[in-house]
């Protein structure tokens, strides 16, 4: 097994190379603005640090969301297309599941990232491997914290509110999502197809009658 | 060109996403899904919609088109993709499939300028173009006038619409009208019962000594002539003012784009883009080039509106210069300019 995985729903743009026992190698670059540019050139070094072709690849894996959606996409289509032209399955993860396997926590918490707009998703997990209720979009106060520790980096960013656990760590590190599909695939457990989670319509109002230009 | 490299073109710039596959100026595959049935109830396109639309149509679009053409992935020597300009987030999703079905392959990539390639789709039709060439491309997004040198190489801008493009204004004009969304075909047969010369609508910019052009001017005077008509309880002959406006915009397209080819000494005219399926359009610009000894190439409907076969032509265009191909690292750039035939 050779799981290439990525994701870009936040503003971590990374890609890691799984061959069922171990991270063969990771890369994690962050920056909100450049999923586009970043991505392809980060699963390109990820390969060579590997020292694995493209080719040798057995499945691929994206993080499917919720995050923003322009960079979610990205990583979506891209695991799509490079899915089709190897002929190998592709897959898509809950990335709030990488964020909650990477805190590697045995008891009940939340993991939740940035949704803008003064929101964050988030889901309730009972083990770093087990999600129990959600993905949601909420306003942070809203989120029904009731003393759990949150991961995921909403927590830095609203620590008021969200702050039990310290956020560690702050994204869905690649490698711990090719460590997850890697774990669920050679369980046979069945994988989502790469398709995305928004969780929110898209902002657009059906208009009224035109505006009358004279007065 | 038996031989020539089998390109596979993507276009994601608007609402459609388009797969075209060529091999030199052979068309082999010109596949579109279009989201224009979930844009139509707000009345334009929504980018949002677009982009989600593209992520969902892109997979199954490509494979249409590959069953189209009798090809395998692995049979595509090439991969070319509008990188602008054009809506970003829709633009993204396309330049992100390029760029993984270019790695996958293990073949280039060359990101190409959407304008350049509404010109260089033309050749799939009417064989190559002649150099120098100018266009005139009309559509929901654009309206541009251009000195085409060489359409792989060397694109110059001449002119461009200084507020809404030619598309978005008969949209709106449509909407006054109370005709559906997108305003261009309804104008367009609504025309056909009604007088251009019925109501002297303003020419923007007709005789200003440039190339650009304006419709907002002429949009809001025939608002004002609907509301005036109304307001005096009269009744409103839509044939007559669809007529009267089309008239209006066709009148302005043409003549400078026949202003353009007698300034540049270019005997070569090329209009593309969505309004070039008007039929006043074609039929004005007809009649002005034979009168101006001017030859006039326009592509049929679909290769008017945005398609992928544009993006594939322009791109094996790319090929045959021996232009350096596109990195992985390319942006989608929605305001890429004209001059940027590739990137
Ligand atoms: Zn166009």
């Amino acid at each position: 097994m050779l799981v290439l995985a990525f994701d870009t729903a936040t503003p971590a743009v990374t890609a890691a190379l799984h061959d069922g026992e171990r991270v063969l190698a990771e890369r994690t670059t962050i920056d909100a603005r450049r999923h586009g540019e970043l991505l392809v050139p980060t699963v390109e070094q990820v390969l060579q640090e590997a020292a694995v072709p493209l080719r040798e690849v057995t499945a691929i894996v994206a993080g499917s969301g919720p995050g923003p959606y322009t960079g979610l996409r990205v990583g979506l289509m891209t695991a799509q297309g490079l899915a089709g032209t190897l002929g190998v399955p592709a897959y898509g993860i809950c990335t709030l599941d990488a964020v909650a396997y990477g805190s590697g926590l045995t008891e009940p918490f939340l993991a939740a990232t940035d949704a803008r707009r003064k929101e964050v998703f988030w889901a309730r997990y009972s083990d770093m491997r087990t999600r129990v209720d959600g993905p949601f979009v909420d306003r942070p106060a809203d989120v029904p914290v009731n003393g759990l520790p949150v991961v995921g980096a909403a927590a830095t960013l609203y620590p008021d509110v969200l702050g039990d656990g310290g956020g560690a760590p702050p994204y869905p590190y690649a490698g711990a999502l090719a460590a997850l599909a890697a774990e669920r695939l050679a369980a046979g457990v069945p994988l989502d197809p790469p398709r995305p989670i928004y969780l929110r319509r898209p902002d657009a109002v059906v208009p009224g009658a035109p505006k009358r230009v004279t007065a | 060109m038996a031989d020539a490299p089998l390109v596979l073109g993507i276009e994601t710039s608007c609402d459609e996403t388009g797969i075209g596959i060529v091999r030199g100026h052979t068309l082999l595959a010109n596949t579109i899904a279009s989201s224009m049935d979930e844009h139509a109830r707000f009345g334009g396109v929504v980018p949002e919609v677009a982009s989600r639309a593209h992520l969902e149509a892109m997979t199954p679009t490509v494979d249409a088109a590959l069953t189209a053409a009798g090809l395998k992935f692995s049979d595509i020597d090439a991969i070319a993709v509008t990188a602008g300009p054009g809506l970003a987030g829709a633009l993204l999703v396309g330049v992100a499939a390029a760029k993984s079905y270019a790695l996958g392959l293990g073949v280039p990539l060359y990101g190409v300028n959407h304008l350049a390639a509404h010109v260089a789709v033309d050749q799939l039709e009417h064989g190559p173009l002649p150099k120098p060439c100018v266009a005139l491309l009309v559509s929901g997004g654009h309206s541009s006038l251009l000195l085409v040198p060489d359409v792989a190489e060397d694109v110059i801008s001449l002119g461009s619409t200084v507020d809404d493009a030619a598309g978005e204004a008969f949209d709106k004009v449509a909407r006054v009208l109370g005709l559906p969304f997108p305003g261009g075909p309804h104008i367009d047969r609504a025309a056909r019962d009604g007088s251009g010369a019925a109501i002297a609508f303003p020419r923007g910019k007709i005789d200003d000594g440039t190339l650009d052009f304006s419709f907002s001017g002429l949009k809001t005077a025939v608002a004002r002539w609907v509301e005036a008509r109304e307001a005096a309880g009269e009744s409103i002959h839509v044939p007559d003012v669809a007529a009267s406006f089309q008239e209006a915009v066709v009148d302005v397209l043409t003549r400078k784009a026949l202003q353009a080819c007698k300034k540049y000494d270019v005997h070569d005219l090329l209009i593309g883009g969505g309004v070039a399926a008007n039929s006043r359009l074609r039929a004005l610009a007809q009649e002005r080039c034979d009168a101006a000894g001017v030859r006039l190439r326009v592509p049929r409907p679909g290769l008017c509106t945005d398609n992928g076969a544009m993006v594939a032509a322009l791109g094996s265009d790319l090929v045959a210069a021996g232009v350096r191909p596109s990195t992985l690292q390319i942006p989608a750039d929605s305001s890429l300019p004209i001059t940027t035939v590739h990137v």
